[in-house]
């Protein structure tokens, strides 16, 4: 078997009494496909935040590609081949589809810091941003703004500008929150339609889709992990159930 | 291969023949209103201050109330370097001045561009003052409350002199003002502008890309910090005084506002803000100057609520309607 | 030595208090809604200008002028935060300090317009002038009866954020809004009571202080470096991080004024980015 690309040991943060992970252990090797779910506030954004580097951990180490970056800055990660997309929408909105796109492809390129060098001489940034859009079905909208896209054409430039940066890790907050059903199958082909050799972790609330999508499966509760397995196993486990019907129990006031 | 829908013709590399309007309006002004001529080189300055603002504030989107302790910098700079040192050469007392503020400008930028919003705003007002209150107290070299007096000018590059009508001094700040805004503009066209950019739209995003957002924001603070140190450098040298308010939080505050009625973050803003501002400002407060802060600020309120692109971005919007309705 | 120490500790204790005054209610708002408030002295200096009015030409005695300037100034900015205010809720930072420093200019024209360029005082009663006998020592009459009434706003407001429903709402919805939100309370309706309530605060700090800080239509910008600085460094929204940033800042420009009196008010900007540099978010960050 192939050495993890992304590992996660041990990992720990608390705000104060809250616990909001606790010594969570995963693994990502080339090609995986692993969905994260788990009840609201559960801890599954903050452990993408964790590993990402926007929140410091309070012990664990976190592995890319064999080498220790806990202590690495944000950027340095992803210089590493890690990227993420955002539960809402984070976007560079006042500015045009293939902008956005071409702002991750030129930090990739490195050619961001330069000054005298013309954005739009660089031809091959936009070239390679095109063909990037047009990958995801957005070539059409490459010159709107945008703000001016609806709901679901903006989910699909979240997901376009982590694309930009050749990942070898992906992590997917929720992709397709806040789309209506009928609009989330261009979505969800894009996110099957990823290179194969990316581990992708997807965090998800829909059990259909992380059936259809993942291989493996981790179940967050309260920050530590309730149990990790094949989507079958882990959707047949009466802890996992009690956890989701629980959740739903008290949502229509059932319970207490 | 389709080029990209650029709203913006500054992220164009070509230049537009309504780019030549300014300039041609600039020099046209030299021979329509001779008598004008020590307004037009001030309006200038406030041009080249102007867009150094814009730099940071339209392009980084850092709010700053302190952007004239950079200007004041180079003001005093030169002006100290003629009136006590004896260096009286204008282009080099410039470089020199520029350079001065750009190093107070990355020492301040890299203390306080850790912090955003109210502190960020604090802290550049802050040190403004600061610089002021030092600049007050150090009577020997600045004359203090009095101002510095003194300065003199070497002709421009031994040829000519500076006269009474201000015409060298027009022309002076008219060519430092085009060369310097040609550096400008190929900076917020590079990838590093498209970047500061970014930095302005989403900042959370830019650190998710892996971009080191506070390198970024500390260099175009820096540049922008000697483009506002050769404008108050013109100004020392042109008007051959330095008076406490080039370090004032009212010109900070002018400067902005200029920007804004303009238009932030297309660099031609400052052409239409700094022109509209000072002329309006020439001609109200003779007739009173209550009716000139009450039109002022009328103005600022109705620009914020119904124009906040400020008069270019007014005009583009209806410029690209009337491109749209047209077939 | 030590006589001028007490008077430089007791007029600097005047002057925070007053700044306390004036300053907690922008901290509020702005720890609230999150709106950059730059007219905040505006509301305090129109304080000053109306009850100056109130007492010298309509003749209101002095312990009637000064409410009544208040309740005119909540009113006024009842009218300004429904009609401008408003519409900028959650928009970027700029263009709030860019309306109300237009206002200000406004108020500023119109204030100069009315009651002239030149310093205006309020008309102190008889019985508030001359000095009273602290048993120790002699003070000013008038400048302990501001400490006076400073204390009982102290106090009153402690209460009121303590205290009473509208304080837990407020304490709540600075907290995290939100959450707020979500368990029904109304948010927008809070912050316009709180931002009169904040207003009035501020026409009272100025209609007391005119003998402290002075009258003239420039207060309004003048002065809003300080409060500005008592709410950065107190902290967003933290009655007690703007009180004890008023303190440090009272104290310690009047004692950089009396001892060092060419370097102006070279300490107190010192101070303040040391301070902010320490705690970007202030002492009390939420």
């Amino acid at each position: 078997m192939s050495e993890p690309l992304l590992e996660v040991r041990n990992l720990c943060k608390s705000f104060g009494a809250l616990v909001v992970a606790d010594e969570v252990s995963l693994a990502l090797r080339p090609g995986a496909r692993h969905a994260l779910i788990g009840p609201n506030g559960a801890g599954k954004t903050t452990l993408v935040n964790l590993i990402t580097g926007t929140v410091e951990p309070s012990g664990g180490v976190i592995l890319l590609g064999g080498h220790d970056v806990t202590r690495w800055s944000q950027a340095r990660r992803v210089k590493h081949g890690l990227a993420r997309t955002f539960q809402i929408n984070t976007l560079f909105r006042g500015l045009s589809v293939l902008e956005n796109v071409c702002m991750a492809i030129s930090e990739r390129r490195a050619v961001a810091a330069k000054l005298w060098q013309r954005a739009d001489a660089r031809a091959d940034v936009i070239a390679e941003g095109m063909e990037l859009l047009e990958s995801v079905k957005l070539d059409g909208d490459a010159r709107r703004l945008v703000r001016e896209l609806p709901y679901g054409r903006q989910r699909l430039v979240e997901l376009a500008i982590a694309l930009g940066l050749r990942p070898t890790v992906l992590l997917l907050d929720e992709p397709a929150a806040g789309v209506p059903s009928a609009e989330s199958h261009v979505l969800l082909e894009a996110v099957e339609a990823l290179p194969e050799s990316m581990a992708v972790l997807m965090i998800e609330h829909d059990m259909d889709i992380v059936f259809r999508f993942a291989q493996r499966v981790t179940v967050l509760v309260q920050g530590a992990i309730l149990t990790e397995g094949a989507p079958a196993e882990v959707g047949g486990d009466p802890r996992v159930q009690e956890v989701y019907l629980g959740e739903n129990a008290e949502l229509h006031g059932g319970r207490r | 291969m389709e080029q990209p829908a650029y709203r913006n013709p500054l992220r164009t590399g070509a230049v537009r023949p309504t780019e030549l309007l300014p300039w041609l309006a600039a020099a046209l002004g030299f021979f329509l209103f001779p008598d004008y001529l020590q307004l037009g080189s001030q309006i200038l300055i406030m041009v080249l201050f102007a867009m150094s603002l814009d730099l940071i504030l339209g392009y980084a989107g850092i709010v700053s109330l302190g952007h004239a302790a950079l200007f004041g910098t180079g003001a005093y700079t030169a002006g100290i370097l003629s009136a006590h040192l004896g260096w009286s050469e204008p282009l080099s007392g410039l470089v020199i001045a520029g350079l001065v503020a750009g190093v107070v400008g990355f020492v301040c930028g890299a203390v306080i561009l850790y912090t955003r919003g109210l502190t960020l705003l604090m802290l550049t007002l802050a040190v403004t003052i600061l610089l002021q209150e030092l600049a007050n107290e150090q009577e020997h070299w600045t004359g203090g409350d009095d101002g510095l007096q003194g300065v003199v000018m070497e002709p421009l590059l031994g040829l000519f002199e500076f006269d009474l009508y201000g015409q060298t001094a027009y022309l002076y700040a008219l060519a430092v003002l085009f060369v310097v805004f040609v550096a400008a503009r190929t900076i917020v066209g590079s990838s590093f502008g498209q970047s500061l950019r970014g930095i302005r739209e989403n900042e959370r995003r830019m650190h998710a890309i892996g971009c080191p957002v506070y390198r970024q924001m500390l260099r175009a603070y820096t540049i922008a910090a000697v483009m506002a140190g050769i404008a108050g450098a013109l100004l020392a040298q042109t008007t051959e005084f330095v008076a406490l308010d080039v370090l004032s939080f009212e010109r900070s505050g002018d400067v902005m506002i200029m920007l804004i009625l303009g238009g932030t973050g297309r660099l031609y803003g400052a052409f239409i803000g700094a022109p509209v501002y000072m002329i309006l400002q020439d001609q109200l407060a003779r007739l009173s100057p209550e009716y000139w802060l009450f039109g002022i600020g009328a103005l600022l309120v109705a620009t914020i609520l119904y124009a906040p692109e400020g008069m270019l971005g007014l005009a583009e919007r209806y410029g690209v309607r009337a491109r749209r309705e047209a077939p | 030595m030590i006589n001028s120490f007490i008077s430089i500790a007791f007029d600097g204790l005047a002057f925070a208090m007053i700044l306390f005054i004036i300053s907690v209610g922008l901290s509020v708002t702005m720890g609230l809604m999150g709106f950059v408030n730059l007219a905040h002295g505006m509301f305090a200096m129109l304080g000053g200008y109306i009850a100056v009015s109130l007492i010298r030409e309509w003749g209101a005695p002095f312990l009637l002028g000064a409410p009544l300037a208040c309740v005119a100034v909540a009113l006024i900015s009842i009218v300004l935060e429904r009609t401008l205010y408003r519409r900028l809720y959650g928009a970027d930072e700029l263009q709030q300090v860019l309306l109300t420093i237009g206002l200000v200019f406004m108020g500023i024209a119109v204030c100069t317009f009315i009651w002239g360029p030149l310093n205006v005082q309020l008309d102190v009663p008889p019985y508030l002038k001359g000095q009273v006998d602290l048993g120790f020592r002699r003070f000013p009459t008038y400048r302990t009866f501001i400490m006076l009434i400073s204390f009982a706003v102290v106090i009153g407001l402690w209460y009121g954020f303590e205290r009473t429903l509208l304080g837990a709402k407020v304490r709540a919805a600075v907290d995290n809004q939100r959450m707020a939100e979500t368990v029904g309370i109304n948010i927008r309706r809070l912050f316009t009571l709180t931002f009169a309530l904040g207003s009035a605060l501020a026409a009272l700090g100025g209609a007391l202080g005119t003998e402290i800080l002075g009258l003239t239509p420039t207060y309004a910008l003048e002065y809003l470096v300080y409060f500005l600085i008592v709410v950065a460094v107190g902290g967003l929204g933290s009655l007690r991080g703007a009180f004890l940033a008023a303190l440090i800042l009272g104290v310690v420009d009047t004692a950089g004024k009396y001892y060092l009196p060419a370097f102006g008010a070279f300490f107190i900007f010192a101070v303040t980015i040391v301070l902010l540099l320490w705690r970007p978010q202030g002492f009390y960050a939420r």
